[in-house]
């Protein structure tokens, strides 16, 4: 691991993390989700739930989540809430997988779109700290688990 | 203060950070090595290094010497009667986990009871959920005080006839509490019960006598004690251990194999299957030796000044919340900060080289209990100085400033 920087850290905590963490967008319960989820980070003890609410159009129509973590843990929550919805399944899964090639610093191979790759730039300083990538994709773990029916599953979703 | 931290018997400690000088503050999850340990270990693995027990060789017969020889070392380090008491494990883990299978689960049935306290790390807990799961038995916690201390009645009432063992660390790796271990094994052995001691961080800051504490099970881990990863150890009252299964099975713990038939050798060697972890024995003992040469009254003064002038700085702190000030506890120093998560600020101290542990420290039942999610735990070792503290604060008024 390369040295930290004073830099970095700015990176990693810049305002628009700091302002989605503190003023979480779309936090809270939903009424009426079609999927639920819940996801886990055994390493640190950090909860969420994510629920949602798939349109008959197949275009996630609402999203919100709940729970308690790091800064950097809700605030990439909170970014995911702002950019899913509205999308597709498939759209929403290929932003998913293009955020963790992001936060593990694989930035060439993400498959975003350069309007998505601009908005998610924001938590791109996530690679610089190995030990934080999990908290970064916990909320897009447990997305990814409500998509695929974690409603019906009693396991919490994981970042393994 | 006449203990002066031999700052430079760890090579550690002098390279960076990030750039920046290194406070390590976290050697309640694990210590530093001193050179004298890191030499011992090679100069055993360049001259006497062999399998023990079993060669004729002239290596056997040496390493074999230096393996039973670290054994005495730890004996005499926990005042054990024997040497025979001394169990070596991979680690306290593997000792407490000892217990549970070749102890306990024979002796316990569907609704006995093991009572255990509410501060317990998850190794001297998941062993004996195990039995829960396996046996139907009933776990029975006794809370702490609010202060984070052990209040030995509320042991005592937790007893029953149904109790088979209680369960609990000498010292707690979240609030740094020491535990009135003496006074608990009185009241718990006035009931006919066992007690196992997890001593992981307690035989680190405490001097230990099993004999004086009469504890049934004594277990502590190497690489907390500025040993090496990879060996533990478990002392027993040699009365126990001789009424107990083997835990595994395979060499070095039989009497004789045949095909229909097997008997096993007397404890120690019984309990110790497998070729045991020799050079880190001869590490272990290289730590002991190494911890003998100071007062260790001395060392524990000084990482309790260490200990009480953070917790002063932090007090002052208006958005720093202390959590376990026990009137009697060893140099650990965990915290809430208001608005600020514990891995934020692990991660900015991280930044300014300051070597912290954050999260739930493998004690989630102890944070539901205080209703946190995770603490900062600074914890302190021999090398500590005031400068590693006053690193510490400079780094959580920096975390403040960029977090809140």
């Amino acid at each position: 691991m390369s040295d930290m920087t004073d830099d970095s850290l700015r990176e990693l905590y810049q305002e628009v993390i700091l302002d989605h963490s503190k003023h979480p967008r779309h936090f809270g319960p939903l009424e009426h989700a079609t999927h639920n989820a819940h996801g886990y980070n055994p390493l640190c003890g950090d909860r969420i739930t994510v629920h949602l609410v798939l349109g008959a159009d197949g275009r996630i129509a609402h999203i919100k989540f709940e729970g308690r973590g790091c800064a950097i843990s809700q605030a990439s929550a909170s970014l995911m809430t702002d950019m899913l919805t509205g999308r597709t399944a498939a759209e929403a899964e290929k932003l998913m997988d293009g955020f963790l090639h992001l936060v593990k610093g694989e930035e060439g191979v993400t498959g975003l779109g350069d309007d998505d790759l601009e908005t998610l730039q924001v938590m791109a300083g996530v690679s610089a700290f190995p030990m934080r990538v999990k908290c970064a994709t916990l909320a897009w773990h447990t997305m990814k688990s409500a998509l695929e029916g974690g409603s019906r599953s009693n396991e919490p979703a994981k970042t393994e | 203060m006449s203990f002066i931290p031999p700052i430079d018997d760890f090579p550690i400690l002098a390279k960076p950070v990030n750039g920046k000088r290194l406070a390590y503050l976290d050697s309640a999850a694990s210590a530093q090595k001193p050179k004298a340990v890191l030499d011992a270990m090679t100069e055993f693995a360049t001259t006497d290094y062999s399998n023990v027990h079993r060669g004729v060789h002239h290596l056997a017969a040496r390493a074999t010497e230096r393996y039973e020889a670290a054994r005495v070392d730890v004996a005499h380090f926990l005042n054990a009667k024997s040497s025979d008491e001394i169990i070596f494990t991979k680690g306290g883990t593997e000792s407490l986990n000892l217990v549970s299978y070749a102890f306990l689960s024979p002796r316990i049935s569907a609704g006995d009871e093991i009572v255990l306290t509410k501060m317990e790390h998850h190794s001297n807990i998941v062993p004996w959920h195990f039995m829960r799961e396996r046996k139907r038995a009933v776990l029975k916690w006794v809370d702490v005080r609010e202060d984070g201390s052990v209040n030995p009645p509320a042991v005592a009432a937790a007893i029953t006839p149904k109790t088979k063992l209680v369960a609990i660390s000498h010292m707690s790796n979240v609030l740094g509490t020491i535990t009135p271990l003496k006074e608990i094994i009185q009241i718990a052995h006035a009931k006919g019960v066992p007690v196992v001691v997890d001593g992981c961080q307690g035989a680190v800051h405490e001097t230990v006598d099993v004999q004086d504490l009469d504890a049934d099970f004594y277990a502590f881990t190497g690489h907390k004690l500025y040993g090496p990863t990879g060996i533990g150890v478990l002392y027993g009252k040699r009365a126990h251990l001789k009424t107990m299964r083997p835990f595994q099975g395979g060499g070095e713990m039989i009497g004789e194999v045949t095909e229909d038939k097997i008997t096993y050798a007397e404890p120690p060697h019984r309990f110790e299957a497998g070729t045991p972890p020799i050079i880190e024995a001869v590490g272990l003992a290289a730590a002991i030796k190494y911890l003998k040469q100071f007062d260790r009254a001395a060392i524990k003064a000084h990482e309790l000044d260490l200990y009480q002038y953070a917790r002063d700085q932090v007090r002052r702190l208006k958005w720093v919340r202390v959590i376990g000030e026990a009137p009697d506890k060893g140099a650990i120093l965990s915290f809430e900060t208001t608005a600020m998560h514990a891995h934020d600020v692990a991660t900015i101290l991280d930044g300014e080289g300051v070597a912290v542990r954050a999260g739930h420290h493998c004690a989630q039942i102890l944070m539901e209990r205080f209703n946190v999610a995770s603490t900062t735990r600074a914890s302190f070792g021999l090398y500590n100085t005031r400068e590693d503290v006053d690193a510490l604060i400079v780094g959580l008024e920096k975390a403040r400033s960029i977090l809140v």
